[in-house]
């Protein structure tokens, strides 16, 4: 086995997902099949091979630091579920800032 | 069908460019189509009606007025609800992000109506890309018009699919692991990935940023070339977009040839997995190019068998750190009660569908401390690999050929709680995402065993996507002539109104 | 019982280290070209770039990597030749993405050090590392008692600051500086500033949030170089609380080890008011932020000619200004300490520049003035006075025209804002009476007034003079010079 339920139960909280009992029975198991199948890579003899993370091989591209124009308040909350004195409004955060 | 609604792109351009129909006109027969049909194959999630005739009305009027309009002024396009629409929703196919707005427009969608196209509607998609089938759209799969109990493909399987029952002659897709291929080989259409980076990311909702490149869908080579030229280009906004001119691609479509071209059958994509009548059409196309002049071989690309796990540890890891803004705070659904952190985890719970939050949990387990080199880290590593086999063999053959995908389109519940079923779809596809070139699917018969179509896969190195539309043009003609007429004339899975 | 600072020394050595973030004065945002202008209504400084919209893509500002440049070469730091940015990934709502794109394994510029004067001795900070990342949001919590967010019953979020670019500079842990430890965190973070504000990357205001210092601190047992468990401490926001945040983490840690107990790695809050930290959060469970390289970004290589161009605009370095001030103004170390200790190296050398003597510069700034800056809680270089104004008034005394007790009112009304130094002068009527025959009869009611001082004068007690010098300068309101006073008297009296 490659991940145990607890261990999925860990990556759902991680992940801010709230998962029930059932959807954790019934995920976990396809979890672990995805990921031994995954692990495969890991066979590949890779000695020395640079990882790829951007394929196109650009760099230094940049813009000048010039103002371009902003959304009004109004559409930057055009989404929000709630809004108060021009903010977002959040539920209570219990955690202090990382 | 109203003949409007099976001419081409091109041929529709040059009707209204002659005087010969009005764009208001063109508009009303496919928003006519999708009325007598889409309640069938359900592609579209938004069909955008009066802003579509407003638009058609505006071309019309400046083409009275004598000013030159772009060629594809007045042509319906259908755009996955993917790229980002002002006046219009943008689901991306969730549930998350039911009913919002956004308040800026794609880049792409931007050049296409500055060109006049008609942005038609926004069609279904697998919840955030994440599918080969539509099944995991929040919003009920899509259905093949080929047979309406089949898989259009996914996740651009509402734009393959509308375009296969001509409700739009044009389409925008995106492809990430072969989203725009498998859907438009197993619709029996054409499809490409362009280059990565040849077509603007800005306003493209992300899935998978290293790999998301959004592209054209289209019943024949030069249609989809005509979309493919308008939508591409260097992009500010975009940094990891390609500052070098857009590849003649119409023009390679407009001259199909492969005489003397050197092609190279990808050994690896064959065999287990693969349905005997894909085979028995790929095998005839190969043997098409060869009579029409090209050199074939066989070329391995040993790593190409790593490319699936590779890709589902990458695509999963970018997806997880891309999806985490769906939390409810600024946007889309919220629910839940109690702290901050409660909501946003009853939020993603209730939003997302089982396959999205199967990605997140793996790309989150992939990157997490302890597991990032074995895993992310390694997956990176078969990629530069996967790009040398690329270099390696274009540097003995001009194109690569394989299937788009091993199967035909299957059966809408076969494989939508069988996630590795589901991935091995984009088995053909995939090596191309990882290596950032461009590849396209042309339609290249129908199996023997279902009579449902089967693609062609060519592939060309990156910048070359020109040399594709002209191996496609070739194939497309010839087999044209062979069956004479477009493989679509066969599809008869809806029923005519 | 609690453990003094004196106390915790005998025993352990303090360690230290800094941790700096500085917001950096482009025009625009890190990644959008949205305004960094301060104090804008909320949510007006906002695209799809920095709300983190969904579709939204980053574009890197040049600038930005212009000035971090210029930071990681003032502090003799080696720019990288190729680096990228990375995803830091967590959930908090003042991230519009839930991830911060920071930089990781390859920070733009790494093993630099800064030269820091403190106890007359030089101490070299080494600079670990400075990298580039985006600024969050800001949230306001509404509902508890104390407007943080412990008891709040929601939260008011407003993104203008978000995708603002904060530099981060890393300082390698800190041994060996004993008991100086508090003053030297504290020298390091104010040469820092100045070199900041030198280079005009910043306005480097900690009361503004524009530079912002995490304090880290552990105990080592005396004699040994074992590194205990630092805690950082955040909500340090002058200098003086970088010195206090020291001082007080130091002595709670000996107390700590002193009872036997073990320091819990974690993260402390400081508090202005009563000058100590308590406990934040635990940093036992490291968070684990699954750095990745950011893919919608691609890698930063400064070429090497654009790189030396910086280098050569570069203005003049704190060191090179140090050895230079040291010798131009004749200096001790721990004379021009006291200058950067009260934060006045600019305006004494802006006074000297106006034409005053650097002893005259250094007296004013030193003394009055820093005294005035002190009981208003501010920078001496924010009180109402211009370094021309002070060499105005040094020019008066020097001329005669003012002694140092009408100086002083003169300092006085300029910071009360009544004027220019002649304006008060003029205004308040604070002129030196020069003129003899008026300080004669102020003289002869003295000598009249007080006959036993007048007879121990004639004695040969020449001191007693006082006694009549201030008679006369009372008489006068201060307003003779003392020193013409007493000759005057001298001469009356023989």
């Amino acid at each position: 086995m490659s991940i145990t339920r607890d261990e999925v139960a860990h990556l759902a909280r991680l992940s801010r997902l709230a998962l029930s009992d059932e959807e954790l029975d019934h995920l976990a198991p396809q979890l672990d099949q995805i990921i031994s199948a995954v692990a495969q890579v890991q066979e590949v003899a890779a000695e020395g091979i640079p990882p790829t993370s951007h394929a196109t091989g650009l760099t230094n591209v940049f813009r000048d630091d010039e103002p371009t124009p902003c959304l009004t308040p109004e559409e930057a909350l055009s989404g929000a579920p709630e809004v108060e004195l021009q903010r977002f409004k959040v539920p209570r955060i219990l955690a202090e800032e990382p | 069908m109203d003949e409007l609604i099976t001419m081409t792109a091109a041929e529709l351009s040059a009707a209204m460019a002659a005087g010969e129909v009005s764009a208001a006109d063109v508009t009303e027969a496919h928003l006519d189509r999708i009325a007598a049909v889409d309640d069938q194959v359900k592609a579209f999630l938004h069909v955008a009606a009066n802003d579509a005739r407003a638009r058609a009305r505006e071309v019309d009027a400046r083409r009275k007025a004598g000013e030159p309009l772009a060629p594809l002024a007045g042509v319906p396009v259908a755009v996955k609800d993917l790229f980002t629409t002002v006046g219009m929703p943008t689901t991306c196919g969730s549930k998350i992000l039911e009913g919002w707005r956004p308040p800026y427009e794609s880049t792409i969608t931007q050049r296409l109506r500055n060109a006049g196209a008609i942005l038609i509607g926004k069609t279904n998609m697998d919840e955030f890309a994440m599918g080969s089938s539509t099944e995991n759209s929040g919003y009920g799969p899509s259905h093949n018009p080929w047979d309406l109990a089949k898989v259009p493909g996914g996740s651009s399987g509402g734009s393959a699919a509308a375009v296969a029952a001509h409700m739009a002659p044009l389409a925008l897709g995106t492809d990430t692991g072969g989203s725009i291929r498998q859907p438009a080989a197993v619709c029996g259409i054409v499809g490409t990935k362009p280059t990565y980076g040849g077509s603007s990311r800005y306003g493209v909702v992300a899935f998978a940023s290293s790999l998301d490149t959004p592209g054209p869908l289209g019943r024949t080579v030069l249609d989809t070339a005509l979309l493919h030229e308008v939508m591409s280009g260097h992009d500010p906004m975009d940094s990891t977009s390609i500052d070098a001119p857009v590849p003649p691609v119409v023009e390679a479509a407009r001259h199909g040839d492969v005489a003397g071209l050197r092609i190279g059958v990808v050994s690896e994509f064959a065999g287990d997995g693969y349905q005997p009548g894909v085979m028995a059409r790929f095998t005839e196309a190969v043997e098409l190019l060869e009579s029409l002049g090209a050199k074939v071989t066989e070329i391995s690309c040993p790593h190409f068998k790593y490319a699936l796990p590779a890709y589902y540890l990458i695509a999963p890891s970018e997806a997880s750190s891309n999806l985490a803004r769906f939390d409810g705070m600024r946007y889309g659904l919220r629910t839940g009660s109690g702290s901050a952190e409660e909501v946003m985890a009853a939020t993603r719970e209730t939003g997302f569908g089982a396959e999205v939050k199967r990605r997140i949990m793996l790309g989150t387990y992939a990157l997490s401390s302890g597991y990032y080199d074995a895993y992310y880290g390694k997956a990176q590593q078969v990629r530069t690999l996967i790009i040398q086999d690329f270099d390696a063999a274009f540097g003995q053959v001009d194109v690569l050929v394989s299937p788009a995908t091993p199967t035909t389109a299957f059966p809408i519940g076969e494989r939508a709680d069988d996630p590795m079923a589901m991935y091995l779809a984009d088995l053909c596809t995939i090596p191309t995402d990882l290596a950032g070139n461009a590849a396209i699917s042309v339609p290249c018969g129908l199996a023997d065993e279902d009579g449902l179509p089967a693609g062609l896969q060519v592939m060309a190195p990156p910048l070359a996507d020109d040399r594709l539309y002209r191996v496609a043009a070739a194939v497309e003609a010839a087999f044209n002539e062979r069956w004479g007429h477009p493989l679509l004339a066969e599809a008869r899975g809806l029923s005519a109104r | 019982m609690t453990v003094t600072y004196e106390e915790a020394l005998q025993k352990y050595e303090p360690v230290f280290g800094l941790e700096t973030h500085v917001e950096l004065g482009t025009t625009t945002k890190m990644f959008c070209g949205c305004p960094t202008t301060f104090g804008a209504e909320p949510n007006s400084h906002v695209c799809p770039v920095c709300l983190g919209l969904p579709g939204s893509l980053p574009v890197t500002n040049r600038v930005a990597i212009e000035y971090t440049i210029k930071i990681g070469l003032a502090l003799n730091c080696s720019i990288a030749s190729w680096c990228r940015f990375a995803r830091k990934n967590y959930f908090y709502p003042d991230m519009p993405k839930n991830f911060q794109i920071s930089q990781y394994d390859e920070p733009l510029c790494v093993d630099g050090y800064l030269d820091v004067l403190v106890g007359g001795k030089t101490v070299r900070v080494g600079i670990e590392r400075v990298h580039l990342e985006e600024d969050t949001g800001k949230s306001l919590h509404i509902g508890g008692a104390t407007g943080r967010i412990q008891g709040a019953d929601y939260s008011l979020v407003d993104y203008n600051r978000a995708g603002i670019p904060l530099v981060e500079i890393v300082t390698r842990p800190v041994p060996g500086t004993g008991y100086l430890a508090p003053e030297v965190a504290r020298a390091y973070v104010t040469e820092l500033r100045d070199l900041l504000r030198s280079l005009g990357v910043s306005d480097v205001r900690m009361e503004e949030g524009s530079l912002r210092a995490d304090v880290n601190t552990s105990l080592s047992p005396r004699g040994s170089d074992v590194l205990g468990t630092r805690t950082e401490t955040k909500n340090v926001n002058s200098l003086r609380s970088v010195e206090r945040a020291v001082r007080s983490e130091v002595s709670r840690q000996a107390e700590v080890l002193g009872s036997g107990g073990r320091v819990i790695q974690e993260t402390r809050h400081f508090h202005e008011d009563t000058g100590v930290t308590t406990s934040g959060r635990s940093k036992e469970e490291a968070q684990d932020y699954r750095y990745f390289p950011e893919p919608d970004l691609v890698p930063v290589a400064p070429p090497r000619d654009w790189v030396a161009s910086i280098a050569a605009s570069l203005p003049e370095l704190p060191s090179a200004r140090r050895a230079r001030l040291m010798s131009a103004w004749s200096l001790s170390e721990l004379e021009f300490e006291a200058l950067r200790n009260a934060g006045a190296l600019g305006v004494v050398e802006a006074t000297v520049a106006a034409g005053a003597s650097p002893a005259d510069a250094r007296k004013w700034w030193l003394g009055e003035l820093a005294r005035r800056a002190n009981d208003m809680g501010i920078e001496v270089s924010a009180l109402p006075i211009t370094p021309a104004d002070v060499a105005r008034i040094s020019e008066l005394v020097a001329a005669g025209s003012l002694n140092d007790r009408l100086a002083r009112q003169v300092i006085e009304g300029v910071l009360d804002e009544e004027g220019t130094p002649d304006e008060v002068v003029a205004a308040r009527g604070l002129a030196v009476v020069s003129d003899d025959s008026a300080l004669l009869s102020a003289i002869d009611e003295a000598i009249a007034a007080n006959p036993d001082v007048v007879a121990r004068i004639r004695d040969g007690k020449v001191q007693a003079a006082g006694v009549l010098v201030g008679a006369v300068m009372k008489a006068t309101r201060g307003k003779a010079d003392a020193a013409r006073v007493r000759e005057l008297i001298m001469d009356r009296l023989s």
